[in-house]
């Protein structure tokens, strides 16, 4: 089991490693330590390959990641997970702020709380977030599904396209064109299926509120013109 | 006897124009801004303010056509591991696919490669079109993210990470629900028909000091192989190229208001960001206060229409120039061949600036099947490659008029300027002076 400290290994030398990975290759688990805030630690993964990191990262840790499955023992800096395509990315502490910014798949568990514009422009990915969001979260989200088990900040879901937002706690208020929604069957049933793959079992569906777009923004209509 | 009293002339407001009352009317009708594509129509101090001093007795020029000019450019040699070199100084700006059809997007890729130059993808992802036939491409990195990944990311030759345009600084994208395909709609992860706005800023970084770590996750996700540009709207160019350098950008490209877009607002074309003669020297001046003159390069789109354009952007220091417009009229755009068609949209073949609307009938600005089949990729390619080959000639020719051996042996003492004007913002003397506004004589 290969381990990089950055302590004392470049972080070139982590990434390119983990870059190298060729289908077939036997050594698929990556533990580093030390990270010690380092910038873009595991982005641009584009394996199978499982990567615990011991500490607190800086900015883009595990950026667009594709494959790969990514544990954070610590707190993760702006735009952890920003671009995912694939694979989950774990963070143990909180993460600051854009967290899964502009994400099209997979799926990223932050266990603490996230900060401000939490799944910004999410284009697919799944966020499931164990504490608070900050402000303007999943604005101009796109698609995918942002979970809150705590409370979410202002501005919730400003401009929203067509990404599914719930919330179990409170919300400070909705952007622009965000509206609460009628909890159907089939969200309940999808909120179950995105907690269980989260780990999550103290909480049940039926305790969240859906929130989504009202649509009446998709197209230009100058009565709205203090919404845009 | 009764005296005649003649009536007097009607006389026309020069402020309430006839352009600017039928612009108050329709606004009042319709009760949204105008839309346009294209970049300031307006007239605005420009290259053909400035004049070539050719060689005579105090400079000796080079043979025409028979001595070596060189026309070459690398782009990318402060960090990437793989610059790119173009055969001419002459590149294709972004335009996104959505905007432009597949069609067209090929023609740009084939001209471009045969011409030995790049073309640049756009908000909207990288298609196959473009990348099947463009033998160098830059993948630009948008506000948006439509249609970003790693995939694409990994198979692109450059990044531009774009921060703004000419047309439109701090402005974002727009493309209107007419022209979201279902093509469009998926690579856009938005649904069909509706219209696409997109973010002004990056989602994920905010200031300078946050772009020099997103610079740096690029790299480290493409093992610093390949060049990072970075692209800004002119409107303050000697601290947005500073604060570029600063981030760690291998290449600098700086858009001037001349420059186009896909469709932004009319208001905001004519009346926000810098002429593109403007931009260039405190850019320059950006570079050489850091020391980083042609180590960072520099690349001037904005209204760029032919040889003399090119030789002047670089006489005044950029590495290489950017073409958008003049790129998609070497394609068809605006072709007089249709131009029943663009009257029937109540328009003519050199106007039609309504790219939004995706009934282009050139089949460039469109999504529409029928129209896009107008546009011969192989066709017009080659219109764009001879297009592309005689504006090196000609920046050639004026090279060797002025003594130079290469394009980019052309300096600021090659020039002069017509007007006060000009000669204050491209800071040559006014001609047959030596008088440069702001500045003490030689």
């Amino acid at each position: 089991m290969p381990t990089f400290d950055l302590a004392v290994t470049p972080l070139r030398d982590l990434n390119q490693a983990l870059h190298d990975i060729a289908p077939g290759d036997n050594d698929l688990q990556f533990d580093v330590v030390n990270p010690r805030g380092h910038h873009a630690v595991a982005s641009g993964v584009h394996a199978p390959v499982s990567i615990d990191i011991h500490g607190s990262v800086g900015y883009y840790c595990g950026g667009m990641n594709e494959e790969a499955v990514i544990t954070v023992h610590g707190s993760a800096g702006p735009g952890v997970a920003e671009n995912m395509m694939s694979g989950r990315i774990t963070i143990k502490g909180d993460a600051s702020q854009y967290a899964g910014a502009t994400g099209c798949g997979g799926l990223l568990v932050i266990e603490g709380n996230a900060s401000s514009r939490c799944g910004i422009s999410m284009k697919g990915i799944d966020i499931v977030v164990r504490g608070n969001i900050g402000h303007m979260s999943a604005f101009m989200a796109q698609a995918g599904n942002l979970v809150v088990l705590g409370d979410a900040g202002e501005a919730l879901g400003d401009s929203l396209y067509e990404a599914r937002i719930f919330v179990r706690g409170k919300v400070e208020s909705l952007g622009a064109d965000c509206i609460e929604k009628e909890m159907r069957s089939e969200h309940i049933e999808l909120l179950a299926a995105l907690l269980a793959k989260a780990g999550i079992s103290d909480v049940r569906p039926e305790e969240f509120s859906r929130y989504g777009s009202s649509r009446k923004l998709y197209n230009f209509n100058v009565d709205n013109a203090e919404a845009y | 006897m009764s005296y005649h009293n003649p009536p007097t002339k009607p006389r026309l407001s020069a402020t309430f124009d006839e352009y600017t009352m039928s612009e108050i009317r329709r606004a009042a009708a319709t009760g949204i801004y105008d839309i346009r594509g294209g970049g300031a129509k307006r007239k605005l101090p420009h290259f053909d303010d400035l004049l070539f001093l050719g060689a005579s007795i105090s400079r000796y020029p080079l043979e025409g056509y028979r001595e070596k000019c060189g026309t070459n450019v690398v782009l990318g040699s402060r960090y990437a591991k793989k610059p790119i070199e173009l055969k001419i100084p002459i590149t294709i700006a972004g335009m996104s696919f959505g905007s432009l059809s597949g069609p067209a997007k090929e023609a740009l890729g084939r001209g471009a490669t045969i011409a030995g130059t790049s073309t640049t993808t756009g908000d909207g992802g990288m298609t196959e079109e473009e990348r099947g036939h463009s033998q160098t491409l830059v993948y630009q990195y948008l506000p948006s993210r439509y249609g970003m990944n790693p995939r694409d990311l990994r198979r692109c030759d450059a990044i531009e990470i774009v921060v703004g345009q000419g047309a439109k600084p701090g402005g974002g994208g727009m493309l209107l629900g007419q022209k979201i395909s279902d093509r469009v709609a998926e690579m856009r992860t938005l649904p069909k028909g509706i219209d696409q706005r997109s973010a002004s800023r990056h989602p994920d970084w905010t200031g300078p000091d946050d772009l020099e770590i997103k610079i740096l996750e690029l790299r480290e996700i493409t093992n610093w192989e390949k060049p990072i540009y970075v692209k800004v709207g002119g409107a303050r160019p000697y601290y947005d190229t500073a604060l570029a350098v600063k981030a760690g950008a291998d290449v600098v490209v700086l858009d001037g208001m001349q420059g186009g877009t896909a469709a932004t607002q009319e208001v905001f074309i004519e009346h926000v960001g810098m002429p593109t003669l403007a931009c260039i020297r405190p850019a320059v001046q950006a570079l050489q206060d850091l020391g980083m003159h042609r180590k960072v390069q520099l690349i001037v789109s904005g209204g760029i229409r032919n040889g003399a354009d090119v030789a002047k952007a670089l006489a005044l220091g950029a590495d290489a120039v950017s073409i958008g417009t003049a790129a998609l009229i070497a394609i068809g755009e605006n072709d007089p061949r249709w131009a029943a068609e663009y009257e029937a949209l109540h328009t003519t073949a050199a106007a039609y600036d309504d790219w939004h609307e995706g009934k282009d009938p050139a089949g460039i600005t469109t999504q529409n099947p029928e129209l896009m089949k107008r546009v011969d990729p192989v066709a017009a390619g080659r219109r764009l490659a001879n297009y592309l080959k005689v504006m090196a000639l000609e920046a050639q020719t004026i090279a060797r008029a002025c003594g130079k051996n290469h394009v980019h042996n052309l300096e600021p003492e090659d020039l002069c300027a017509l007007t006060i004007e000009a000669s204050a913002m491209a800071q040559v003397p006014l001609a047959g002076t030596s008088w440069i506004p702001g500045k003490g004589g030689y």
